[in-house]
């Protein structure tokens, strides 16, 4: 009986790969261990064994072929004794397998057509997808071929069809709204700009089931509140955060923050040119930091590391009803005053919503500051394009060892998220230490 | 004063009225039914149930008549026709008073009288002008009576009725209708049948069997038009090889009647005209909707070709006014009227439903052979830009076809090559009108051929052929 090759699973997760290279001919004699064939994954180049002896009857999926699905049939071994006519001869099993029976032996071909038919995309088998949380995603068959052949993620549609089911109308209207659309299968699972909101929650109606009608109100959302949890549930989605945190001790800057207070000018009603604030003080110690640490002032995308030659700082500004978060441009660059003012400018335009979105939009880090909260410290939520955000906490006066000894000092704890795609986690703690620098020795800031 | 105010009243009771009134009731909607002549409407009383019960005489005739294929013996078979309309009467009966015990049970109102919807929100019933058809099932007992009713939404159920070619009138004695045909006085022995649509090919093949020569006329180029041509053309085959005869492309221009036999002039599209004599002529050339004295027209409730023009949820262009059925459009089927009803009502109530979607709705002829199809036919896939995959198998191929002795039939399958979606199902032969409920399940699933391939189909039974056509369709057939 002719014997079937098919695209092995090199790891776990292997879904399809592509056959780099045919080490074999048809005709050409193997034995159990030869390497037939190289498979290029997105990971590794792997070699292909043939586990029984024989001679190779047909190479079914030519070298060099991308997209190989796993399973799929690739060759076929004949027996000895068995000519090529073996492989148009009856037998019956189908030639392609579904996953679940990969480890099994190889299947019989049945005839020569079938071969033909189980290297065809359309009548392979579609698996049942599988939720997030690894339950099952209740979708039709001719839901979920649409939404292969569309390149649509069935986990980010919902369905309209009896209990939730994704049937053929919802993949319908999501290509009609163009959403719901899978990240390329080669890519990492980023692809932030064009992966929209993945997973779906509980419905609505699953979460109001869990209340008493009448003891809450509905709020519709706003345009705001609907960016800020798709852009960060996205970025959570999409971005390997990593956290790394360091406590900076505030005197010296608390100090020089006074003498320059003290030194603004005043105009002729007696108000000052400038009145800097911690956080003022805090951006332009990070700018400088990303221009002494470059490769962390960066962005990804798939194809490109993008290396920013300037540190444009988002500052999240909290307003009613949200957040947003306006950029100082070229920070690295600019007088405290200048960052000072620009912030002053951009707070009270937020809290009116009158901000440009040339404003808000960009920037290559971004600090969030909640010391004026009293809050000791926390992790942001990094925003995409940007590669890091900078959470600060209160400055307090903490008991710190110095010489040994027991001192009292005012401390900051700052935290700092990183998309670990683009900033490693050295790299991030080397731009911490930048910025500590910058914090404890301020003068440094002003030359 | 017994209260009069309801929340829904359903004018008419026939499969889609009975149906939606017992959804609206289980909804908890206050609900009541207006009916002027027999629950159940023309379905059970005059439809389709009382010429299944006619055909199933002629089916056991047919097969008393070929006992000997069987082994068996049956000599000297003959029948009693006023027996045989008798059984069918008392079917009709059983199944009018069973409507009566659903109402009751399920707390319906029957408001016994002709309904008009003299405005918004109320229904006047006053005495039915229609002459009613004999003989007629006993009136239900316990209804309510003439009078002004009040409800919030009123729902349309007024049905079809058979449609008349001027010219060639039905009287009820030599020129029939649906009505006339199901209490024949006796057996005619020659009847030409105009319309090859289900009700007139039933009635051909019921006549046919019970021994009458039998002349079917259609006007379109095949028999049963709806249907599948393959299909369609493989009955016409069989129906001819038992002894009826068929003119298509042709249409009567003239009926004369005289001495106890109607001639008919029949012109067919080749220019040549032919006169044919019968004892009887059946007109049923399809039916018109109801719509009629219903008040209608005073409330600008909008028609659309003779019926009333609905969206997918039965509501008319007036707020608290829906119409179902036949009178609500095509295709004129009892299970489309019903799934119509019960959307109708499910949407009033609130509920999360979905409009009504017509292309999966699945239809049956019971001539013999008996005809199902589901979804498009081969050529309106086509027209409809599909790439297709065509499965078929014949019932010779099959074995428990073969054991029944019922080796004639066909089921073909057709497939969106693209997507692998069953886009429509068409049958030929013994007992299909049974099987294409499993293609209907597939379709509204949403089924692939691939699922229907690793679906399990027992053995030995006719649904094998369902599985072989899909097969078929992509190569891979076995027992053919």
């Amino acid at each position: 009986m002719p014997i079937n090759i098919t695209m092995p699973a090199l790891s776990p997760t292997m879904e399809e790969g592509n056959l780099a290279k045919w080490l074999v001919k048809e005709g050409d004699t193997v034995s159990a261990g030869d390497v037939i064939a190289e498979i290029e994954t997105d990971k590794a180049t792997m070699e292909v064994e043939a586990v029984d002896e024989g001679t190779v009857g047909k190479i079914v999926v030519p070298a060099g072929t991308a997209g190989v699905k796993v399973n799929e049939l690739i060759a076929v071994l004949l027996e000895e004794g068995e000519d090529a006519s073996a492989i148009d001869a009856g037998g019956g099993a189908t030639a392609a397998k579904p996953e679940a029976e990969a480890d099994k032996a190889p299947a019989v071909p049945e005839s020569s057509t079938a071969i033909e038919v189980a290297a065809k995309a359309a009548t392979d088998p579609v698996p049942a997808p599988k939720a997030a949380d690894g339950g099952r995603i209740f979708s039709s068959p001719l839901a979920r071929r649409l939404a292969q052949q569309n390149g649509l993620d069935l986990k980010a549609l919902s369905g309209t069809g009896p209990h939730g089911r994704i049937v053929k109308r919802d993949i319908e209207a999501a290509l009609a709204a163009g959403t719901g659309k899978a990240a390329p299968a080669a890519a990492a699972p980023a692809v932030a700009a064009a992966a929209p909101a993945t997973a779906t929650g509980p419905s609505a109606d699953q979460v109001l089931k869990l209340f008493e009608e009448g003891s809450y109100e509905l709020v519709p959302h706003d345009g705001m509140r609907k960016t800020i949890a798709k852009r960060l549930q996205e970025s959570k989605q999409t971005i390997p955060h990593f956290y790394v945190s360091v406590d900076c001790e505030l005197d010296a800057l608390l100090a020089l923050r006074a003498q320059l207070n003290g030194a603004a000018a005043t105009d002729k009603d007696g108000k000052p040119a400038y009145k800097l604030s911690v956080n003022d003080m805090t951006i332009k110690a990070l700018a400088l930091a990303l221009r002494d640490v470059p490769d962390a002032n960066v962005s990804w995308t798939d194809d490109n590391m993008v290396k920013h030659k300037h540190a444009d700082v988002g500052v999240a500004v909290s307003i009613p009803g949200g957040l947003i978060t306006p950029i100082i441009r070229r920070a690295e660059e600019k007088p405290l005053s200048v960052i000072s003012n620009e912030m002053k400018d951009y707070g009270k335009r937020a809290k009116e919503r009158k901000l440009k979105p040339e404003e808000y939009q960009g920037g290559t880090t971004a600090v969030s500051n909640m010391g004026m909260m009293g809050v000791k410290d926390f992790s942001a939520v990094v925003n995409p394009p940007h590669a890091t955000i900078l959470a600060v906490g209160a400055g307090e006066k903490r008991p710190v060892v110095k010489d040994d000894a027991l001192a009292i000092a005012t401390v900051m704890t700052v935290t700092l998220s990183t998309d670990h795609r683009c900033v490693d986690g050295a790299l991030g703690a080397e731009l911490l230490a930048a910025f500590k620098g910058y914090i404890e020795n301020p003068m440094s800031m002003l030359v | 004063m017994a209260d009069t105010n309801y929340d829904v009243i359903i004018i008419g009771s026939g499969p889609g009225g009975y149906v939606t009134a017992i959804r609206a009731s289980q909804l908890g909607l206050k609900t009541a039914i207006v009916e002027r002549e027999h629950l159940g409407g023309i379905c059970l009383n005059w439809g389709c149930i009382p010429t299944k019960a006619l055909l199933r005489s002629a089916e056991i005739y047919h097969y008393m008549q070929h006992a000997r294929d069987y082994g068996l013996s049956a000599d000297n078979v003959s029948f009693d026709p006023a027996a045989v309309v008798k059984r069918s009467r008392g079917v009709s009966g059983q199944l009018n008073g069973g409507v009566g015990f659903l109402m009751k049970k399920n707390k319906v109102d029957v408001i016994w009288g002709e309904g008009k919807i003299t405005k918004t929100g109320e229904v006047t019933v006053s005495k039915s002008s229609k002459k009613a058809m004999e003989p007629q099932h006993p009136a239900p007992k316990g209804v309510k009576g003439e009078g002004v009713y009040k409800a919030k939404h009123i729902i349309v159920a007024t049905g079809a009725r058979p449609r008349v070619i001027p010219g060639i009138e039905p009287d009820g004695k030599d020129i029939w209708t649906y009505f006339e045909a199901m209490v024949p006085p006796a057996m005619p022995k020659s009847l030409i049948v105009m319309g090859s649509g289900a009700i007139g090919i039933e009635f051909a093949s019921f006549y046919k069997t019970m021994g009458a020569d039998v002349t079917v006329i259609e006007m379109m180029p095949t028999i049963m038009p709806v249907e599948d041509p393959e299909i369609s053309g493989l009955a016409k085959k069989q129906m001819e090889k038992q002894g009826l005869k068929f003119l298509t492309d042709a249409k009567v221009s003239k009926v004369v009647k005289g001495s106890g036999k109607v001639t008919a002039t029949v012109e067919t599209k080749d220019g040549k005209s032919q006169e044919i004599s019968a004892e009887k002529l059946i007109s049923a050339v399809g039916v018109v909707g109801n719509i009629e004295n219903l008040g209608l027209e005073a409330l600008g409730v909008k028609t659309d070709r003779g019926c009333v023009a609905i969206d997918g949820y039965g509501r008319t262009s007036v707020p608290g006014i829906y119409a179902i059925g036949d009178v609500a459009g095509p295709p004129m089927l009892a299970h489309k009227a019903e799934h119509e009803g019960v959307i109708c009502v499910e949407k009033i109530a609130g509920k999360d439903v979905h409009a009504m979607d017509k292309s999966m709705i699945p239809g049956c002829t019971y001539c013999n052979p008996q005809v199902a199809s589901v979804g498009l036919t081969e050529p309106r896939a086509k027209e409809a830009g599909y790439k297709v995959k065509v499965g078929r198998f014949p019932f010779m191929g099959n074995g428990k076809a073969i054991a029944l002795g019922e080796p004639e039939g066909l089921i073909k399958t057709i497939f969106d090559e693209k997507t692998g979606q069953l886009l429509g199902a068409h049958m030929v032969g013994a007992e299909v009108t049974e099987l294409i409920q499993g293609f209907v399940v597939a379709m509204n699933l949403e089924t692939t051929e691939e699922d229907l391939m690793h679906t399990v189909f027992p053995h030995p039974t006719l649904s094998e052929m369902m599985k072989e056509s899909v097969l078929d369709a992509y190569g891979r057939v076995l027992n053919i």
